[in-house]
């Protein structure tokens, strides 16, 4: 390539990185910070989050509860933190699973055509027949609360946007050029999926992990704001808005804290998702 | 058109069926045995067999499923076993409160979606724009039950406007069954409009590139008359889907909603049975709503086929 001829792909890429501007430089550092804090809370210097002190309860920020005490005297910044780890840890890993069961599906659906991809979109089609909110409640319900089971559920419920895009993506670059070429010298069907097609569909997909993520984490927090999440006594940003409700009208910071705290964090999801998409497809992104 | 409402009927028959062997299996994912699960404290051997002969949880799991099915199709779906009402009843004691709420969401959501897009798209890339499409960003990072604490706390804790809880049935006047719905109401319908505005938004400034606004420019008609009359029609095709597919989101946010205001809706029904372990109603009420979610859905594809030609004459 010659150095001195600005090509178009490079020019796009100057424009992205123009385009990301300070929403996303700030959405980064702060999925950072939340990141890292939720990694180190055991060696943070933080009270246990479940340790109760009835006679501190609803305690203003003081030096010793650096944000203050909840209903049951907890602290509200031990809690917060080991709260992210919930909603990280469950956001990130229940999209990761949706998004390489139905990319996978998607993918292999979009390639083959034909009976799989009945198959596929019509399974599909039964799991869009539920609103996901109420899916996951009854699921929850039968199989009982715990990390794993609304991790897995939640993952589910991520599988079918995920087969929709890498099923779309796989359908078009199936008829490129690259890949009818590929098919001409000879190359069999698994080398051109994961070398010819699978690196087309990465783009879209990630994109859709970005913003999935965001929604797990709300949906994470409505199940948990039900009291039918996380099990009590862990914390979780969504049974923590739900405990603040309560006392919203003596101690509104104590809902107001973790509610901020998920709001950023799902903002931050939602713009970076957005700037890849941007990167990806300019004509797709929010202005 | 008929020929597509009949292909996407013979369509929706295996969805729907597949919809009901789902809801059976999923109750039948409960860990142990359903009839201990719901005597709970009061499970001796004699309750427990007498609840499996009564439930039939003593055939094989397809019998129990055709059973079950038969007794769904001519709108039996069960009795529960807490409060001894029918699940179908007390579905349409709740089912008018969920539609009261959804329906003043999406109208309180389009009252403001559709005039922030309107004019959004009519000063594209102006300062008025930028900051209403980021805001519009911005809230679609807001969950309903976080907005939810944040109206009660301004309008009803502070400014002592309108009730936190509790619902005042139509029948007990207009003024007050809207006080205590406004809370609930708008709290969903700020949650869907920035869905609503970006659709609307990016279809309408597809719409002002069209030669035929140009003849209308060029024609002299006012600027207002241009955007409300010529490009808005064209442009709320996708709203309508959107506003289908959008039901899910808003059914699972009337749950949470009508959980914190003690709505007595469909959701509520949902939580309190799942919280009362009343296994036969959770079952009940998710089938209802997804049958109802599929129907909706169905009517909405067909109003799109209604309002876009192209769709009714061939591709769909």
């Amino acid at each position: 390539m010659a150095a001195l001829e600005p090509d178009a792909d490079l020019e796009a890429g100057i424009d992205a990185a123009r385009s990301f501007g300070l929403g996303f430089w700030l959405a980064a550092a702060w999925l950072g910070v939340i990141l890292l804090l939720a990694l180190a809370a055991n060696q943070l210097p933080l009270e246990d989050p479940a340790h109760m002190n009835l006679l501190a309860r609803r305690a203003a920020p003081s030096l010793h509860h650096p944000l203050g005490t909840d209903s049951f005297g907890r602290d509200l910044l031990s809690r917060l933190i080991f709260g992210a780890r919930s909603s990280l840890l469950i956001g990130l890993i229940a999209p990761l699973i949706g998004v390489s069961v139905g990319g996978a599906l998607g993918l292999l659906a979009g390639y083959f055509r034909g009976r799989l991809e009945m198959v596929t979109v019509g399974v599909m089609d039964v799991l869009l027949a539920f609103p996901p909110l109420v899916l996951a409640l009854a699921v929850t319900a039968y199989l009982g609360q715990s990390v794993a089971n609304l991790t897995a559920i939640l993952g589910l419920l991520t599988i079918p946007s995920a087969t929709r895009v890498a099923r779309a993506s796989s359908l078009t670059i199936t008829q490129r050029e690259f890949v009818v070429a590929a098919q001409a010298l000879g190359a069999g069907h698994p080398r051109i999926l994961v070398r010819q097609v699978l690196p087309n569909v990465m783009g879209p997909l990630a994109v859709l992990f970005l913003l999935a993520v965001a929604v797990i984490i709300v949906a994470e927090g409505a199940l948990s704001f039900l009291g039918l999440g996380v099990p009590a006594p862990a914390p979780s940003w969504g049974s923590m808005i739900a405990e603040g409700s309560a006392s919203l009208d003596i101690a509104p910071q104590i809902a107001f804290v973790p509610a901020a705290a998920m709001f950023f964090t799902v903002l931050a999801f939602n713009r970076l998702g957005d700037t890849l998409r941007a990167l990806s497809d300019p004509r797709r992104a929010a202005p | 058109m008929l020929g597509l409402v009949g292909r996407k009927l013979v369509y929706l028959v295996p969805v729907v069926l597949a919809v009901t062997v789902l809801t059976f299996l999923v109750a039948s994912l409960l860990p142990g045995d359903l009839a201990v699960a719901m005597l709970g404290d009061q499970a001796t051997p004699e309750n427990v067999a007498a609840l499996h002969r009564k439930l039939g949880l003593d055939l094989p799991l397809w019998q129990q499923y055709l059973r079950w099915l038969s007794a769904v199709m001519v709108g039996d779906l069960g009795t529960s076993h807490r409060t001894g009402e029918t699940v179908i009843h007390a579905i349409g004691g709740r089912l008018p409160v969920s539609l009261e709420l959804m329906g003043l969401a999406e109208a309180c959501a389009l009252l403001i979606g559709v005039p922030f897009a309107v004019i959004c798209a009519a000063r594209r890339d102006s300062a008025l724009d930028r900051t209403l499409s980021s805001g519009a960003f911005g809230m679609l990072s807001m969950p309903p039950y976080m907005l939810a604490i944040l109206l009660v706390f301004v309008f009803s804790i502070r400014l002592g406007l309108l009730p936190s809880t509790g619902y005042t049935a139509l029948s007990q006047g207009l003024v007050a069954n809207m006080r205590s719905l406004a809370l609930p109401a708008a709290t969903l319908g700020l949650v869907e409009w920035p869905v609503l505005m970006r659709v609307l938004r990016a279809d309408m400034i597809a719409t002002l590139r069209e030669e035929f606004i140009v003849a209308a420019k060029a024609k002299g008609l006012p600027r207002w008359r241009i955007l409300l009359v010529h490009a808005l029609k064209p442009s709320s095709l996708t709203l309508v889907t959107v506003t289908g597919l959008n039901l899910g989101r808003l059914l699972g946010g009337a749950v949470i909603i009508e959980s914190i205001f003690a709505l007595p809706g469909l959701g509520r029904l949902l939580v309190d049975s799942i919280y009362s372990r009343d296994f036969i109603v959770v079952q009940g009420v998710v089938l209802f709503i997804a049958l109802g979610f599929v129907s909706v859905n169905f009517a909405v594809d067909m109003l799109y086929a209604l309002l876009d030609p192209r769709i009714r004459h061939g591709r769909a």
